[in-house]
């Protein structure tokens, strides 16, 4: 099984070295290796399990409550403006 | 003062006799802390833990009733906690304050519990030994060297030292139950949704149980009674009404049903292991119980899944970890965090979402349905915890698919959602031993009441 790290790490947002990128490559082929086995499994007409409990639809009041005020909200952030996150420019 | 020899009953009777105060065995304890060379801790809380046990004592001398009233228990680190550092043991959050706390820790809070301090784990909560730590590993206490299981590691050596009296830990796929078996206490996984996961720093949401680990089942049993409960800010907590768990400690085991899966008594079973099981389930028969050899057919095919499901959650649960609101940057992540989002990423990626997740979740309900079957015929089921003894450290950390196969016998149950009981079965080698009760969804009294039956042989 041969996986694209470079490609696989730039949609994870990753900075990986190519050494690194090498070490992670033999160690998530054998990983896919082992959980393809799965393949041998018949599934058919089989449903899918998202939640185990089979709750759904769980829903609450439409209330409002108190909420963590806007100096608590910034008070771990490294880079805020004017009370607000300060980001790097988008587009 | 040593309170080894002290149960939680024993603390609360020596307080109301004034044979020690809280604020004492507080500072007793946090200088035992200070004193360990395990690495069981990434914070203290010290001032705060001092300041509440004096308040707790005021209490006590009031004739105020609590079941925690000045009892120190600690937390993994993973636990938001309003105003102290919550690190998940990475760098990632090394300088993380929470602006609030989980309910599971206000529960206890208001039950009168002392937080001592914050524990030492997996990184993310990620691996079976507890040394994926960014704090550097824990150590077993019981052989020099060796791991003490995970992820929950330092949760479990806490309370397997008598550092605290009890110890709130996380279990996605055995990361409870197999530091409780690698450090002789007990641990319990819940039923998903028992517990509120609110504010606990998410693995892998529909896996994710929020349990502990106690000295014995009776106080497993008490404190699961103050935590259990519904949560409107978790949707997936359970609105079925919380047993009276302590009430199923003295009933007997007589004619109860035990299933034994042939599938966890097979081949990469340590053969020690396997006989230390096999008595106590021969123990078990003499009391009246009925051992029946049952099958979960889809057990190895489990773990597999396990493997895909649980990075692809992951790998989105630690999308948010971009250093704009909280935390330091992605580059900050250790290996293990970087595999599993990696992995996560890749099986759910376009083109292979149908043949990775998809597949995993449809063997998912085959794994539930093997136990479905199972508890028609038996009421509890029996199995080890651990194919092994625990390990040397840093034996598996360079071998991340030996690693993962230590949690064979464990991740099956998250995957099903059922609660699993970890309990002491003895020694092999001077290492302990733990033995894993299993029931189906909300039967955590079950299993209280054949642990206890464990205990007392």
């Amino acid at each position: 099984m041969k996986i694209n790290i470079k490609h696989i790490a730039k949609l994870a947002n990753l900075h990986i070295s190519d050494e690194e990128g090498k070490k992670f490559e033999k160690q998530l082929s054998e990983i896919l290796n082992y959980v393809n086995q799965l393949n041998s499994v018949d599934t058919k007409n089989v449903e899918i399990t998202s939640q185990i409990t089979d709750l759904e639809n769980v829903t609450r009041e439409d209330k409002t409550s108190p909420s963590l005020s806007q100096e608590e909200a910034l008070s771990n952030t490294k880079s805020k403006h004017n009370g607000l996150f300060k980001v790097k420019k988008v587009l | 003062m040593n309170y080894s020899a002290y149960s939680i009953k024993d603390l609360r009777k020596g307080f109301k006799k004034k044979q020690f105060s809280s604020e004492q065995v507080v500072k007793d304890c946090i200088n035992d802390i200070k004193d360990d060379k395990l690495n069981a801790f990434i914070t203290i809380c010290e001032d705060e833990a001092i300041s509440k046990a004096k308040e707790a004592d005021k209490k006590i001398n009031e004739g105020i009733e609590l079941p925690l009233l000045g009892v120190p228990i600690s937390l993994k680190d993973i636990y938001l906690t309003k105003g102290i550092k919550t690190t998940a043991a990475s760098k990632v959050l090394n300088n993380y304050i929470p602006q609030y706390s989980a309910p599971a820790v206000e529960k206890l809070e208001e039950s009168g519990a002392i937080i001592i301090g914050k524990t030492n784990c997996d990184a993310w909560a990620h691996g079976s030994s507890g040394e994926n730590s960014d704090f550097g590993p824990t150590e077993n206490p019981y052989l020099e060297g060796y791991v003490p299981g995970g992820s929950s590691s330092g949760s479990a050596v806490s309370v397997a030292k008598n550092l605290c009296f009890a110890s709130m830990g996380t279990d996605t796929g055995g990361s409870i139950r197999l530091p409780a078996s690698f450090c002789n206490v007990v641990g319990l996984k819940p039923t998903y949704g028992r517990v509120s996961r609110y504010g606990v720093i998410s693995m892998a949401s529909s896996l994710d149980s929020i349990g502990h680990f106690t000295k014995n089942v009776e106080e497993s049993a008490l404190i699961l009674s103050i935590t259990a409960g519904n949560d409107p800010k978790d949707g997936t907590t359970l609105s079925e009404k919380v047993d009276d768990y302590e009430s199923y400690l003295k009933k007997d085991i007589k004619e109860l049903r035990v299933g034994m899966p042939k599938e966890y008594f097979s081949d990469g079973l340590d053969i020690r292991i396997k006989n230390l099981i096999e008595q106590k389930l021969r123990d078990l028969e003499k009391l009246g119980a009925k051992i029946e050899i049952i099958s979960l057919p889809n057990t190895e095919h489990g773990t597999e899944c396990y493997y895909i499901i649980q990075p692809a959650e992951v790998s989105s649960n630690l999308g948010r970890y971009d250093e704009i609101r909280y935390g330091n940057g992605r580059e900050n992540f250790g290996d293990e965090a970087k595999r599993r989002i990696m992995l996560g990423t890749y099986v759910l990626s376009s083109g292979y979402y149908d043949a990775y997740y998809k597949k995993a979740m449809q063997v998912r309900t085959l794994v539930k349905k093997d136990f479905d079957e199972a508890f028609k015929k038996v009421d509890v089921i029996i199995t080890p915890v651990s194919p092994t003894l625990p390990w040397k450290i840093g034996e598996k950390v360079n071998d991340p698919m030996a690693m993962y196969l230590s949690d064979v016998y464990t991740v099956n149950i998250n995957m099903a959602g059922i609660p699993g009981l970890s309990v002491p079965a003895g020694f092999v080698d001077g290492l302990p031993v733990g033995l894993q009760i299993l029931g189906p969804h909300f039967s955590e009294g079950k299993l209280f009441q054949v642990g206890q039956a464990v205990e007392n042989l």
